[in-house]
């Protein structure tokens, strides 16, 4: 068993949001045959939104570029799905949201509260949604205040989604931490876009979106790293996580767990699978415990 | 070989003819054939600057498509040597016979695009093939010389314009479903349920499998737009095509997912 802001994990891999989590069902699947040691929701906002207009995600060689625009059926709407899922996805589900301001997250993380989210996740880093994600998510002040406020009305754990479009996440990071955040999730998208050369049109339907998936990798890696030396609060890192070899370089890196998002693209079952790897990896290593790779690298200079 | 890209990036492809099959529906052929392609899988259409939208192929360069809101709408609009992107082919399609089977092939309206190539490569196999095929007028039977040409057409129409009148349920119940290996059905929702619950009374609901149609954003198994109760299967990966047993206590006919992801009534 692991121990993340005091929720029980069986395994540190965690299913990124918005990938798979528009449903109950999807996030219990996603949970029993994906064996994920915590899920967590899709980003749900105070009123109905239907996304862009697709194309809203492409593969492309090197990842994968989206820009979905946070569609969500609303807090009051999304309870019949957290309540299937808190009854029969077997393991802690994170309810992840969005507002425009620190009123609307606290707004939709009471709203969420009856059917007991075993922590919340704040989106404060989605690159492609108007007024909302990373428009209050490159302003330390409002990532303050929104974690506060959101600290204010809920007794369960809550983590910060950081993006890593601003000069410097740590300064975000901080501001969270400040606010009372218990954890930090870093990264969201990257910015990203693509062009069709036949017509010159864009390829999204929202012309531009976030790039995730292998290309991240890196840059994950290093906000990880950074945010980890920034920070007393764990960190949670997702970016490009498609195998155990991967999730263990970003815990080397500082991550107390890992989330995957794309990588569901070419199996379900990743999670089980990278758990069982980093357990195997751990054995041949000879670490006692897998808090003897958290931030490793730092030691070594 | 297929150019890299297919996979990936929207494939360019250009109209090379246009077949007015009725008033609201026209098949377009393009410049590319997805030889690969399983009968029932789908591709995503993206009209450019417009949408992105699933459709069956109902061959292997051709989309069947019923003029129903903004994106058909402007799909319309295109003329031969105009040009779209297409994505794909993505999903499961209807499982092929073998040789000497016995397949009956039920569709609905537009439903008969992508079950036609499957008719089609189910008697190139080699099974006996037979089709009940509905629309609501005469007019709006879909590729009746296709079915027909691989083996016996039973047709319906709600108006009673031509075969029988009424559904497609009416004709099925003539028929001895228990004698047929393969089943395989696309339609309406409505229709699909009424189908559905006739196989199940007959206790073949094994042999059957059903087309389903839910809102795609991404296509390719991963946003989570598209997935059904209760068992979180995915229609753009896991399906669209899924067994009637697979199907058995499940959402079909009850409610689908807005683009928001809202339960909305069938
Ligand atoms: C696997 C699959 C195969 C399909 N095959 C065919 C086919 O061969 N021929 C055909 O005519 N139609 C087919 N459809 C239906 C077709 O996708 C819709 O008719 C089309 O998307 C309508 O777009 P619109 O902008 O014209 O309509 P809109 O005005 O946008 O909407 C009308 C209705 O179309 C549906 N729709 C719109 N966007 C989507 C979307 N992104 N995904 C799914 N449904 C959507 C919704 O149910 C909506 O209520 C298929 C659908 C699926 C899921
Ligand atoms: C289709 C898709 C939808 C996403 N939706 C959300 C979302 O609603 N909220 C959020 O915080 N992150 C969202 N993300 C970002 C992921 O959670 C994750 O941070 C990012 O994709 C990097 O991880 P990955 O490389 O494992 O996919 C989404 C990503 C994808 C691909
Ligand atoms: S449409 Fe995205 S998972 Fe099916």
């Amino acid at each position: 068993m692991y121990t993340l802001t005091g929720l029980e994990l069986k395994n540190p891999t965690l299913l990124a949001a918005g990938v798979l989590g528009t449903t109950g069902a999807s996030l219990c699947r996603v949970a029993r045959e994906g064996g994920a040691g915590a899920v967590v929701t899709k980003s749900i906002g105070p009123v109905p939104k239907t996304g862009h207009p697709n194309p809203s995600m492409v593969r492309l060689d090197c990842g994968f570029l989206n820009a979905m625009g946070l569609p969500n059926p609303s807090y009051p709407a999304f309870l019949q799905e957290l309540e299937l899922a808190k009854k029969d996805a077997g393991v802690p589900v994170i309810a992840s949201i969005f507002g425009g301001n620190p009123g609307e997250f606290a707004e939709v993380a009471e709203g969420l509260l009856p059917e007991k989210p075993d922590a919340f996740e704040l989106n404060v880093s989605c690159p492609h949604a108007e007024g909302y994600g990373a428009a209050v998510g490159s302003n330390p002040c409002l990532v303050e205040a929104v974690t506060a406020a959101v600290k204010d009305v809920v007794d369960v754990p809550v983590w910060v989604k950081l993006t890593p479009n601003v000069s410097d996440i740590t300064a975000i990071g901080n501001a969270a931490e400040a606010g009372g955040a218990d954890a930090v999730v870093a990264i969201n998208t990257v910015k990203g876009m693509a062009i069709d050369i036949e017509s010159g049109y864009p390829v999204l339907g929202n012309r531009s979106g976030g790039l995730s998936g292998k290309a991240v990798k890196p840059v994950a890696v290093k906000c990880v790293y950074d945010l980890y030396t920034a920070l007393e609060i764990p960190v949670i890192g997702v970016g490009g996580v498609s195998s155990w070899e991967d999730a263990v370089e970003m815990m080397m890196a500082g991550a107390a767990a890992v989330q995957v998002g794309s990588a569901v693209y070419d199996r379900m079952d990743v999670f089980s699978e990278i758990g069982a790897g980093i357990e195997a990896f751990l054995q041949r290593k000879g670490y006692s415990d897998v808090k003897k790779i958290i931030g490793l690298a730092h030691e070594m200079v | 070989m297929l150019p890299l890209n297919v996979m990936t990036l929207p494939l360019n492809v250009s109209i090379e003819r246009i077949v007015e099959e009725s008033p609201l529906v026209r098949t377009f052929f393009f410049s590319h054939s997805f030889e690969n392609m399983e009968p029932g899988q789908f591709v995503m259409v993206w009209i450019r600057g417009v949408d992105e939208v699933p459709m069956g192929l109902s061959r292997k360069n051709s989309i069947t498509v019923q003029k129903v809101g903004e994106a058909t709408s402007k799909l319309f609009e295109l003329k031969e040597g105009d040009s779209f992107g297409l994505r794909g082919p993505f999903g499961k399609g209807f499982s092929l016979p073998a040789a000497g089977e016995k397949v009956l092939v039920i569709a609905g309206g537009v439903g008969a695009a992508p079950l036609s190539p499957y008719a089609e490569a189910a008697g190139d196999a080699g099974a006996d093939v037979q089709t009940v095929l509905g629309a609501r007028s005469a007019g709006d039977l879909l590729f009746e010389d296709r079915f027909s040409a691989v083996g016996a057409l039973d047709v319906s129409t709600d108006d009673g314009s031509k075969g029988t009148k009424g559904f497609v349920t009416d004709v099925l119940r003539k028929l001895d479903v228990s004698a047929f290996d393969r089943i395989a059905v696309c339609g309406p929702e409505i229709m699909m349920v009424s189908v559905f619950r006739l196989l199940q009374e007959k206790d073949v609901l094994e042999k059957a499998e059903f087309s389903l149609h839910r809102y795609f954003k991404c296509g390719i198994g991963v946003c989570g737009a598209c997935c059904i109760d209760p068992s979180g299967l995915r229609v753009c990966k896991d399906g669209p095509v899924f067994s009637g047993v697979q199907l058995l206590g499940s959402e079909l006919g009850k409610y689908a997912r807005d683009a928001s992801g809202r339960r909305v009534k069938i």
